[in-house]
């Protein structure tokens, strides 16, 4: 428990003193934001698709149920003097903190609610019901009503319970949710990075890791050794969706902007493919292919110019899926990881 | 009523099944199933293809709910609990097709076998002992599971129900598609097994080995039991010589 706390205290030291060392690069700090996301929603999703062997297509749905619910939270914090006489970055922080936290706690929830169900159930259930569950989100979000300013300034003078009722009403439809205050650095996403590949990692070390696996192997056999295959499956689901939510969460709070489309299946797609490029069950296949494929339209941008990275970003995930599954099946890492790599082999590549 | 033929030992009951029925859909596979396990029993189930000796198994290990009957371990009613909490109450099974875990280790595998388990030095004595009965795993315990031959599978299959320290092992098919040297090995284990104290239900196609084992015999035939006798005394039979030995 010591050292966990000390090696959360160094790691979140050094992210903050990156974040100030190159806050005054504004293009630097965006794209490390963007791919430490990318990293916590790969690795997330990786204890599930990967770790226990189960499918999931709806991470990008989680992600967007942390990025609302952190952004409704914050635009209440904000408000207030959460900390009387404390700098004004504390504060902010602070919020930030509890942002992430709702975020990813009503996503933990939501992955709770939904695997129940459908992970009791062998088979490819996940997959359909993951899938329906991120369409439901968008279309619940693109059903709500816009902020009206002078609405809101009325709704306001009658507490906190009117407000959070409007709010939560009022997300903005398929225009999103605009002039979120940008709290996150860049430091406080990789702090995540950290959280999430170490939390991982424990689980994997542990006896719970065994069982996971066991279920990925083979699910009635895992059974038969006496692993509540259907409670680990919905532990590991509302963990991942958990990290899904925080993830929303910082980039809500750095985008500024969000708007539902941008948690939809393709974003959710996306994330499948940083894990298979990587290697399904492999932590640093996730890392390492989140990073690379958040930054390669960005860098062809910036050597051949001129075209938007949001439309290369589709055809060019698609083609790297095929060029994969034809060369390499099991990914850049297979189960492998990198911290393993002095270690004798002992799983196949 | 099932004809009977031989005088049963009395021993304290173990495994009770009873009126058991199982169905999968529109298929009745199980028409009210009843037999016994004693402590200390080995127990056959033999029966042609598709008679239902594996959902019998699957109905005792809670692998599928029972549509009517009960099931009794050790005197407590276990029916229709679900497989993983029946492990800690001594039941071990190991399924048909082997179902070990292919992309881990041997040596993963025995340990997931004792996965309930907390007590490291109980768990390192009973490694120990699968590798005295089966001393290829040893040597095999750092390869991938999947890796492994036939009959390496089987012997960790059946190893590896035994890390839990079952008073009551579950075997579906121990021989299947393995030489006949390796099914002596195996069932000269099982013997071995039993003789510690460990009681078995064994479903087997192979009649013969299965009746030279058992203390008691069942013969299933479409979901329902038509026989049942000490393993010699159906060895003797003519219908079973006939129906099951190819005689
Ligand atoms: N999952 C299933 N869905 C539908 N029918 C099934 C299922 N499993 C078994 N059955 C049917 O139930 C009956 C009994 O099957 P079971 O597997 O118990 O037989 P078995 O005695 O173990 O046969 P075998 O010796 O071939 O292993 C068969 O008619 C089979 O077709
Ligand atoms: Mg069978």
């Amino acid at each position: 428990m010591l050292r966990t706390t000390s090696t959360l205290v160094v790691a979140g030291a050094a992210c903050a003193l990156a974040s100030w060392l190159f806050a005054s690069s504004q293009f630097f700090a965006l794209q490390a934001s963007l791919v430490g996301v990318a990293v916590i929603l790969a690795v997330s999703l990786n204890l599930i698709n990967g770790i226990t062997g189960q499918f999931s297509i709806g991470h990008g749905g989680f992600m967007g149920v942390g990025a609302y619910v952190g952004v409704v939270t914050s635009s209440l914090l904000t408000q207030f003097q959460l900390l009387p006489g404390a700098p004004q970055v504390v504060s902010d922080q602070l919020v930030l903190l509890i942002a992430l936290a709702t975020g990813g706690l009503a996503a933990g929830t939501m992955g709770f609610l939904v695997g129940l169900p459908s992970l009791r159930l062998k088979g490819d259930y996940l997959a359909i019901v993951t899938l329906g569950f991120g369409e439901i989100i968008r279309v619940a979000i693109q059903n709500t009503k816009e902020i009206a300013s002078d609405e809101l300034k009325l709704v306001q003078a009658q507490g906190i319970g009117a407000e959070l009722a409007y709010r939560v009403t009022h997300l903005g439809r398929a225009t999103g949710l605009s002039q979120i205050p940008q709290l996150t650095s860049f430091g406080m996403v990789w702090f995540w990075v950290f959280v999430v590949v170490m939390v991982t990692r424990r689980i994997l070390g542990s006896p719970h890791g065994r069982a996971l696996l066991a279920i990925r192997e083979d699910e009635v056999a895992a059974e038969a050794m006496g692993v509540d295959t259907t409670g680990y499956k919905v532990r590991a689901f509302a963990v991942a969706s958990f990290f899904a939510g925080v993830a929303g969460a910082l980039f809500a709070h750095f985008q500024a902007i969000i708007t539902p489309a941008q948690f939809d299946f393709v974003k959710s797609t996306e994330i499948v493919v940083f894990i298979v490029a990587g290697g399904l069950g492999s932590t640093s296949g996730a890392v390492v292919s989140a990073m690379a494929l958040t930054l390669l339209p960005e860098v062809m941008r910036s050597l051949f110019g001129g075209f938007n990275v949001e439309q290369i970003r589709k055809p060019l995930f698609g083609l790297l899926l095929v060029v994969i599954m034809l060369t390499r099946p099991q990914g850049l890492f297979g189960t492998h990881e990198l911290w393993d790599l002095g270690k004798r082999k002992k799983r196949p590549a | 009523m099932p004809e009977t033929l031989g005088t049963r030992e009395v021993k304290p009951p173990l495994l009770g099944v009873s009126g058991v029925e199982v169905r999968y859909g529109a298929i009745q596979a199980l028409r009210g199933v009843s037999l016994s396990v004693g402590q200390g029993d080995v127990v056959a189930l033999i029966g042609a293809n598709g008679a239902g000796k594996t959902s019998t198994l699957r109905a005792v290990s809670g692998m599928l709910k029972p549509t009517a009957g009960t099931v009794q371990l050790a005197g407590q009613d276990i029916t229709g609990q679900p497989a993983h909490t029946l492990v800690g109450k001594g039941m071990a099974h190991a399924p048909e097709g082997r179902g070990i875990f292919p992309n881990l280790t041997v040596l993963e595998n025995l340990e997931l076998g004792a996965y309930l388990r907390s007590d490291k030095a109980g768990i390192a004595q009973d490694l120990e002992r699968m590798y005295g009965f089966f001393p290829v795993l040893r040597e095999r315990q750092a390869q991938l599971a999947g890796t492994l031959s036939g009959g390496e599978q089987q012997m960790l299959a059946i190893s590896r129900a035994l890390m839990s320290r079952p008073k009551l092992l579950l075997l579906d098919e121990p021989s299947l598609g393995l030489a006949p040297q390796v099914t002596q090995t195996i069932f000269r284990i099982l013997r071995e097994v039993n003789a510690q104290g460990v009681s078995i239900l064994l479903v087997e196609q192979n009649a013969h080995l299965a009746l030279g084992l058992a203390h008691w015999a069942y013969v299933l035939e479409t979901g329902a039991i038509v026989m049942e006798g000490t393993g010699q005394a159906l060895l003797a039979s003519d219908d079973v010589r006939k129906a099951y030995l190819g005689e």
